[in-house]
């Protein structure tokens, strides 16, 4: 018997999306559906293969592997140490996410400039990010495990304080805020549901299941993406790269989502 | 050189349940890149599954199918410890062949 699932339950979608509102229910069914068929094969397992196979290989101009990175659980211990970031690293003296360390890594361990680790954080079709995979690897080492960001140091509680002031912050010409979006329970864009982040139900659901592959295009994204995407879609000024801005939000989204189940990479729209 | 599969086959119910995600980009042909030119159609054309020297599935997809295709199916007559083997030849000619072997 041939089931070849991903058009099946492609035109399954298409039909379940064909509704109007008053079926909005059975939509949210048609999708949970979709997503736990597509749960079983989820595409970003390709991204943490790649992952691994760059987390292992010796790259850059001092020919090293990562496996000599402290992702804060000690030299080279990968397992566990994504459900505990964001947090303070004392020789960088910095509150700092997977990526952000990621990048810290590939500068001290393997040589290379921070430009050159951080030129090509988001793929394109024809471009596939390193940084990408490389989050998939560490995020998928700490799946199951419980989501436990420390928010302990100084630095912690004012990155999370810094989060707290930029998750308010109204600006730009829409004068949107993060919270214009996620600050109720219950809202949704267009047919998309939108989670208020700040609600432990609601931060535990979504801030553990990123990175994820998102099937709108066909690639893996991390949470830095979204937050580059959202701070886009506010038409505020653009988000760097694992800047403390970025670094603040997570810390702030972590206090909420904490206790949540670690379930990265995940599968998106 | 595309990444390898990812090939997962176990025994369930007397059959071999196969689950294999496949990385490639699935182009349509009908897509336009950032500078409106046509990205080339870049697409699996044939995927063909065989086990101890039969061909238990071969495909002839299109560009229906999406990007890192995942293909699920069961087979008769495979026991556990056995190999398959899986081949896919895109219409650039490209291909890639992973093996696994059948689980308990």
């Amino acid at each position: 018997m041939i089931a070849m699932r991903v058009p099946l339950v492609a035109g399954a979608l298409a039909a379940a999306l064909s509704f109007v509102a008053a079926a909005q229910d059975e939509t949210q069914k048609g999708i949970e559906r979709y997503r736990e068929l597509l749960s079983e094969g989820n595409p970003a397992e390709l991204w943490e293969a790649r992952g691994e196979e760059l987390w292992k290989a010796k790259r850059g101009p001092k020919n090293a592997s990562l496996e000599q990175c402290d992702l804060g659980l000690g030299r080279g211990v990968v397992k566990g140490a994504f459900a505990q970031m964001p947090r303070y690293f004392p020789d960088t003296d910095r509150v700092q996410d997977v990526e952000s360390r990621i990048v810290t890594c590939m500068v001290a361990v393997q040589g290379f400039t921070p430009e050159e680790a951080m030129k090509n954080p988001f793929s394109t079709p024809d471009r596939p990010s390193d940084l990408e995979a490389l989050a998939s690897y560490v995020a998928a080492a700490s799946r199951g495990m419980k989501l436990d960001a420390p928010l302990r140091h100084p630095k912690e509680v004012e990155a999370f304080r810094v989060g707290e002031q930029l998750f308010y912050r109204r600006a730009g010409p829409h004068d949107f805020a993060c919270v214009s979006c996620h600050g109720e329970n219950g809202k949704r864009i267009r047919r998309q549901d939108l989670p208020k982040l700040n609600d432990p139900k609601e931060a535990r659901r979504i801030f553990t299941t990123w990175p994820a592959y998102r099937v709108s295009q066909g690639t893996v994204r991390t949470m830095q993406h979204r937050l580059y995407d959202c701070y886009w879609q506010m038409r505020h000024p653009q988000l760097s790269y694992v800047s403390e801005a970025s670094i603040g939000l997570m810390v702030y989204m972590a206090k909420y989502a904490n206790g949540g189940t670690i379930n990265a990479p995940g599968l998106k729209r | 050189m595309a990444d390898p599969m990812r090939i997962r086959a176990s025994m369930t119910g007397g059959k071999v349940e196969v689950k294999v995600l496949m990385a490639h980009e699935m182009e349509t042909g009908q897509r336009k890149d950032a500078q409106g030119k046509i990205v080339p159609a870049h697409f699996i054309r044939n995927v063909t599954v065989t086990h101890a020297g039969r061909t238990v599935l071969a495909a002839e997809w299109g560009t229906s199918v999406s990007r890192n295709p995942f293909l699920h199916f069961r087979f008769s007559g495979g026991k556990a410890g056995e190999k398959i083997s899986i081949t896919w030849v895109d219409n650039k000619g490209e291909k890639r062949t992973d093996e696994a072997t059948i689980s308990g």
